[in-house]
């Protein structure tokens, strides 16, 4: 073992080293000729300037790429091509070619090298080639599957040295899908059948778009075409099962969403009987406090403490909605208990004075919440269909919440007191429960849990002062569906909700499936008044 | 009976003394009306309008006002409510009787204050780019027209810089100026010789949020076997959670670019803009274009509402241009009467924020360069092609089969907005 794999390491090198050594001679002018290019004003000269220095195979070159791509080269006023670099919280510049330090500049006085689209595609091509080999296993990985984006013939003698010398199996699957979509482009015909078995494999879109052209190119071999033909309907067959695993994903995870935003109103209007137009606002609080917390986390932490804003944003936000929850249950609410009609008047203005409070602190456009880095992007589990951070961890946040609560109602005093106060209140406080208190505490935790869905739903929307309004609705819906007083009903309702709109969308659109719910909800309502799950027994006392 | 003369009476000098007062009050005065939302939901984008209003008229009053009098602007909130647009605008018009009302940005509110500008014989400057078809005598539209934003933006993205793109998703919300905008694309791609399908139109509510779905489909469809492009015609709130998705979904711009044709600075300011860098937009205008008009412009703006991390966007530089052209007007007119300022209006140049000379045609629009700019990772746009020079506004579409020959020249011998004949005849 030991032996092997110093040879292939030496044979590594050796490549690298070749690759340094063939260019050293010219390089050095045409390096600054190159870079020199880069600021031109025609974005046919910049693209040639990057195709040149990908295969210059100069060290210098990515650090140039790289600032190119991320918007940090500059062009000065003297025609001088030069990087900056923020390290420290200070403005370093120094010159792309030289790379000595310009002490002094003000990067802001110079003019930026603009990029467009197709130039980054061509950037990233050069800088796929030029990382292929690089120390850095992650930069491999990245270059390897870029390279699938751009095949051609040059980059199948690049990836076919790569496989030479690549040790990890994931960089060697992700080099050899690339070599064999190189291959599919300019390869001879064995090597093209090969390829297309092996792209056959595999559930990406892209590898579909790459086979569907290489079949309608008018000069294809027909035995290639009938390849071609297999691979496909092999993909789409795959595709059409990952495009159901999607839905199923999407379904689940609008439910969540739904869920979120329905658990507090679960327990305000579904267990205390109150008719809270309010609710929205609890949500939308928690949503400015979750900005809050990311704007005092911007200005006051070092800047690497960013991603730690939201586990700070969910216990503070639960405080600030449920705190506001029982002043608001003290102040307005306890003195209309049995007066469903004035509830809903009161605790509708209360949402009005709530909203226009935020727009008169915050003002009126939407505030910018970013997701952390590790809610930002996400995976791809079986080609073909991502599933993003944001609403994976959601989802689970979701259901954190819903069991939490689940215990808090079933396994707490304060859970035994809340539903004695409910299902019978004079007979509760006779038995010394302080009903006031609990009915406080209950609003409160109602709230809270909806300022923390706030937090969540940031994450995925707008945080606007209208906030609330948009959720309001689907709310009460998600409760009344699932049946009044019931936290699994308002799982399953969520739940069956979300997917139902989740497979109808595609086929109805986005308009005609939520119109298709409404009225499937509708015509629900009408057979079964209570709900999915109807409280059973002696429920709840008319309050007097 | 004699007591109800008397109160007749008292009623009559009670009005009488309220009208002279007010003709003593605007006899030093200029009145112009602001018609904009400053409540409800598009007060997100309209109360910036309001504001450059407002800093116009502050600016050609320390320059010693219009026509030796002050100019005021007299502001109402139409509250982002359709009818009540109609209302206030009346109100303006007959009560205040301003000689020109700056206002509206959706296209419906625009529908309805249309017939009480005809009625009165007011003037109304429109800012916003929009979906074309009209031309009204008594409206100026200082926006874009589709032949100045999404056709170019489309031929853009066609071409060989923008990436040359065979398939098309045209993904809006469900209104008219979607509805319009598409139409008049769906008529152009399918006149390049775009088959229909590799056209997707989809439509969603006003503020719609899980996107979802509808960004896998744009993926899907994107993997048919050619370049696609996505052309947004998202209004208002839902292009945030829009664009959130799309970057999580790992869609980016140098594969799939989407190109939007309402979302400026103004909009990203809500957005994390990193992982959108290289989508596009086309304006007229954008921030980030540099020269010495557009960097008075928005140190006027920084100094007027003072706060210098405030954005300027299309629709400011619009009203800047609107606002200029309509006093230039009134002085060559030397009066403020409606149909006076209306002649005066054709042909009126101003050098606008955008570096380019913008011109008041015949036919009630401006001409005004294109600029197609792509997202940066600071909120800003780099403008990465522009026209070379000012393009002419078509107020009718030549790729709609129903607009067949219709011109719009409010000068003779046409005199009309809508007709396939000339008024008058020699």
């Amino acid at each position: 073992m030991g032996p092997v794999v110093t040879v292939r390491l030496l044979r590594w090198v050796g490549i690298v080293l070749l690759l340094l050594a063939s260019s050293v001679s010219a390089r050095a002018d045409d390096f600054a000729t190159l870079v020199g290019d880069l600021a031109s004003d025609s974005f046919a000269d910049k693209e040639r300037a990057v195709t040149a220095l990908g295969v210059l195979d100069d060290p210098r070159a990515v650090s140039v790429l790289q600032a190119l791509s991320e918007g940090r080269l500059l062009k000065t006023t003297d025609g001088r091509v030069v990087i900056s670099k923020i390290a420290g919280g200070t403005t370093r510049v120094r010159d792309a070619v030289t790379g000595e330090d310009i002490a002094g500049a003000d990067p802001d006085r110079f003019d930026r090298v603009i990029v467009n689209n197709r130039l980054r595609g061509a950037i990233e091509g050069a800088l796929a080639a030029l990382t292929l080999f690089s120390i850095d296993r992650d930069a491999r990985l990245v270059a390897a599957r870029d390279a699938l984006r751009h095949p051609s013939a040059g980059e199948a003698a690049l990836l076919e040295k790569a496989i030479a010398v690549e040790q990890d199996p994931e960089i060697r699957a992700a080099v050899q899908l690339s070599l064999s979509a190189a291959r599919l482009v300019s390869g001879s015909r064995q090597e093209r059948l090969t390829a297309i078995r092996a792209l056959g494999t595999t559930t990406d879109p892209q590898i579909k778009n790459l086979l569907d052209e290489f079949r309608a190119a008018p000069d294809t071999d027909p035995e290639l075409k009938k390849a071609a033909d297999a691979a496909l309907t092999s993909i789409g067959n795959r595709l059409r099962l990952v495009s159901i695993a999607a839905n199923l994903f999407q379904g689940i995870s609008l439910g969540s969403v739904l869920l979120l935003a329905a658990i507090g109103l679960a327990i305000t209007f579904g267990v205390m009987g109150v008719i809270n137009m309010a609710h929205g606002e609890m949500i939308m609080l928690g949503a400015y406090t979750a900005y809050v917390c990311q704007q005092s986390f911007r200005a006051l932490l070092p800047a690497d403490w960013i991603d730690a804003y939201l586990s700070v944003a969910v216990p503070v936000a639960f405080f600030v909605a449920g705190g506001i929850g029982v002043a608001l249950e003290r102040s307005v609410i306890r003195f209309l208990y049995g007066r469903p009609l004035e509830t809903l008047l009161a605790t509708w203005g209360v949402s009005l004075i709530l909203q226009q409070a935020v727009r008169s602190i915050f003002g009126s456009p939407n505030k910018e919440v970013s997701n952390p880095s590790w809610m930002t992007g996400g995976f791809d589990p079986i080609g073909g269909f991502t599933i993003t951070w944001n609403r994976l961890y959601i989802i689970l946040f979701c259901f954190i919440v819903l069991s939490v609560l689940a215990l808090i109602l079933s396994r707490t005093s304060f859970g035994l007191h809340m539903r004695a106060v409910t299902q019978n209140r004079p007979m509760a406080s006779v038995m010394g429960i302080r009903t006031a208190r609990i009915d406080a505490l209950t609003f409160g935790l109602g709230s809270g849990i909806a300022g923390m869905a706030g937090v969540a739903l940031s994450q995925v929307g707008n945080v606007s002062p209208n906030l609330g309004t948009i959720y309001i609705v689907d709310s009460f819906l998600v409760v009344v569906f699932g049946g009044v007083g019931n936290l699994l009903g308002t799982l399953v309702g969520a739940l069956s909700l979300g997917i139902v709109n989740k497979f109808l969308e595609p086929v109805a659109g986005a308009i005609l499936g939520k119109i298709v719910v409404l009225v499937a909800i509708i015509l629900f309502i009408q057979r079964r008044p209570r709900g999915l799950f109807a409280l059973k027994g002696r429920t709840a006392e008319a309050e007097a | 009976m004699l007591n109800r003369m008397w109160q007749a009476g008292v009623a009559a000098a009670v009005i009488a003394a309220a009208a002279s007062g007010a003709t003593a009050q605007t006899q030093g005065t200029i009145k112009i009306g602001v018609l904009h939302s400053l409540s409800g939901t598009m007060a997100i984008s309209e109360t910036t309008l309001k504001d450059t209003i407002l800093m116009m008229v502050d600016d050609i009053n320390k320059k010693g006002g219009l026509l030796g009098k002050k100019v005021e602007a007299v502001v109402v909130d139409p509250a982002s409510n359709w009818p009540l647009f109609a209302e206030k605008a009346r109100d303006l018009l007959s009560k205040e009787k301003v000689a020109a009302v700056f206002g509206c940005w959706t296209s419906v509110s625009r529908k309805s204050v249309l017939p009480v500008f005809e009625e009165l014989n007011g003037l109304l400057y429109y800012p916003v780019q929009y979906e074309g078809e009209e031309s009204s005598r008594n409206v100026f539209y200082t926006g874009a027209a589709p032949n100045q934003q999404a056709i170019p933006a489309v031929e853009y993205l066609m071409g060989e810089e923008g990436g040359a793109a065979k398939r098309w998703v045209l993904e809006g919300t469900d209104y008219v100026y979607p509805r319009t905008t598409n139409k008049i694309l769906e008529a152009f791609l399918k006149s390049k010789g775009v088959a229909a399908d590799d056209i997707k139109i989809n439509y969603t509510p006003f503020g719609y949020s899980d996107w979802q779905t509808e960004v896998a489909a744009i993926k899907s469809f994107a993997s048919g076997g050619k370049k696609t492009a996505v052309v947004s015609t998202i209004n208002g709130d839902a292009n945030v959670p829009f664009y959130k998705e799309l970057a999580n979904a790992g869609i980016k711009a140098a594969e799939i670019p989407v190109v939007a044709f309402s979302v400026g600075e103004e909009e990203l300011a809500g957005i994390d803009t990193k992982n959108l860098v290289g989508h596009l937009a086309a304006w007229n205008y954008f921030e980030s274009v540099k020269n010495p008009t557009n960097d008075a412009f928005i140190k006027e703006w920084h100094d007027f509402i003072k706060n210098p991390k405030r954005v300027t966007n299309d629709p400011m530089e619009a009203h800047y241009i609107g606002f200029k052209m309509w006093t230039q007007a009134v002085r060559q007119a030397g009066t403020t009467d409606v149909d006076a300022v209306r002649q005066a209006m054709y042909g009126q140049k101003v050098k606008a924020p955008s570096g380019f000379i913008a011109v008041m045609n015949t036919n009630h629009h401006l001409s005004k360069p294109v600029m197609i700019g792509e997202i940066r990772p600071d909120g800003q746009f780099d403008v990465v092609w522009q026209t070379k020079e000012a393009i002419k506004a078509d107020a009718w579409s030549p790729y709609l089969l129903e607009d067949k020959g219709k011109i719009a020249d409010w000068t003779y011998p046409w005199v009309c907005g809508n007709c396939t004949e000339a008024k008058y005849k020699d």
